[in-house]
């Protein structure tokens, strides 16, 4: 790769597009399941938590490519994990300090971001390899590609499981059995087994789309 | 020098470690003055909501000097004692053993010309620690309202302990019996039997964080039992 190549040249596209379909970090590579499906059963934290995501690994991957020459094999994994930790935590203190709210509704994520395994995944498998500018751009892919599926969970979860969205009433009130109608939220879509079958409609509708994607 | 060899790992893991621990440290003591602000903040939110006065995070330190009458702190003798009662911090105080010792914080409240008292509480809940302000009436036994929080609690399960529609049952329950005798409220499960104005109604699937609840009530209001019977006799 030569250094005169252009910001957004068709491989740093791909680099940044192709974590949004074909190489989708929660539905192809499978990572980040857990926090998928503890942050989905409203819309409102599952944006925060898609944000955060994408803010911590871009930055994470952008600060290990500079120190990737320097690394010692040995101890990678530690760096790493030092590296999202510290950039966590700083984040979670400047939210204390300047958006006390957003901080607070945050505060049960910390501990998820930081063990995210799209986080270390992407940081073992690029940022150690690659440019600064690239591993920015795969952060901000992957966090967007996490992000995406978070938000589609979300909206069935919400919508059928408690007949809202970003807290808002869709489903009207005088539907409910208890009004004298005959509808009945699911509760089965609050807890999170749901979401994983979720996550597995969303698999196999990607994958009767994208036939290169079936394993043999 | 060899990016494998034993020293290299050891002076990069040193100095990462030091770097990391002083970025660390500036930011924990730069921000702090700002954190303990928006702390103190929400404080007064939740008292001005256990009395039931809606607040945004601008006009409450406003609101709260407007409303509030007085605070004090008393102690279980319901003796009044020297020092800022916004300043307890409960935590501390419950890690106190003897009950004697304990700063007990009291701030009353005039609202539609009846004196409303509050008094915090702190207890465990499931996960963490869950916390709250009960606003009582003048008679010092009616529930005028209730305001919990927690710190990680399930969300949709215990965590509903923070909810208007949960807190909202508090209002008009009652602590003391016909005669006189401290019953403190029962959060309830539907097969228990609890007389329903000593009581409200547990979160299904809350079980653990409701018990809390409940204790986190009788010890908390109880420790101000001589501080209500002294009160009721003026």
């Amino acid at each position: 790769m030569s250094d005169k190549e252009s910001l957004f040249s068709k491989k740093n596209k791909a680099i940044l597009l192709n974590p949004l379909s074909k190489d989708n970090p929660v539905t192809v590579q499978i990572l980040g399941i857990c926090s998928a499906l503890a942050v989905t059963a409203q819309l409102k934290p599952a944006i925060v938590m898609a944000i955060s995501v994408t803010v911590v690994l871009a930055f994470s991957s952008v600060i290990i490519s500079l120190l990737r020459n320097t690394i010692p094999n040995r101890i990678r994994i530690i760096v790493q994990l030092v590296v999202i930790a510290t950039l966590v935590i700083i984040v979670d203190q400047l939210l204390k300090a300047y958006s006390y709210n957003i901080s607070k509704q945050l505060s049960v994520f910390v501990g998820l971001i930081i063990t995210n395994c799209i986080l270390m995944g992407r940081l073992e498998a690029f940022a150690l390899g690659n440019k600064p500018w690239q591993s920015f751009l795969d952060g901000v892919g992957n966090g967007a590609g996490y992000g995406m599926i978070l938000i589609i969970i979300a909206f069935f979860r919400e919508l059928f499981g408690s007949g809202s969205l970003f807290g808002l009433r869709i489903i009207p009130e005088s539907w409910y059995i208890a009004n004298g109608g005959f509808y009945s939220n699911n509760g089965m879509m609050i807890l999170p087994p749901m979401a994983l079958i979720i996550v597995g409609v969303i698999i196999w509708v990607q994958r009767s789309k994208n036939k290169d994607l079936i394993e043999n | 020098m060899d990016k494998n060899s034993n020293k290299y790992i050891f002076i990069y893991a040193s100095v990462m470690v030091i770097l990391v621990a002083a970025v660390l440290s500036i930011a924990n003591i730069s921000l702090k003055s700002a954190q303990q602000k928006n702390i103190s903040i929400e404080k007064r939110q939740n008292i001005l909501a256990s009395v039931n006065i809606e607040s945004t995070t601008e006009n409450a330190d406003e609101l709260f000097n407007k409303k509030v009458l007085k605070s004090y702190i008393v102690n279980s003798k319901g003796e009044i004692k020297k020092g800022d009662a916004f300043n307890i911090d409960m935590k501390k105080e419950k890690q106190e053993k003897d009950l004697e010792k304990r700063s007990l914080p009291v701030y009353e409240f005039s609202i539609d010309g009846d004196t409303k008292y509050v008094f915090p509480m702190y207890g465990a809940g499931l996960w963490g620690p869950i916390w709250g302000y009960i606003s009582l009436d003048s008679d010092l036994n009616t529930i005028y309202g209730a305001t919990f929080d927690h710190a990680s609690e399930t969300p949709g399960l215990g965590a509903e302990i923070a909810t208007k529609r949960f807190q909202k049952q508090f209002q008009g329950k009652r602590i003391f019996d016909d005669q006189e005798n401290f019953v403190s409220i029962t959060v309830a499960k539907a097969n228990e039997t609890a007389p329903k104005q000593y009581s409200v109604d547990a979160i299904s699937g809350g079980t653990l964080t409701s018990k809390g609840l409940q204790k986190m009530l009788l010890n908390d209001l109880g420790a101000y039992r001589a501080f209500f019977k002294q009160k009721k006799s003026e």
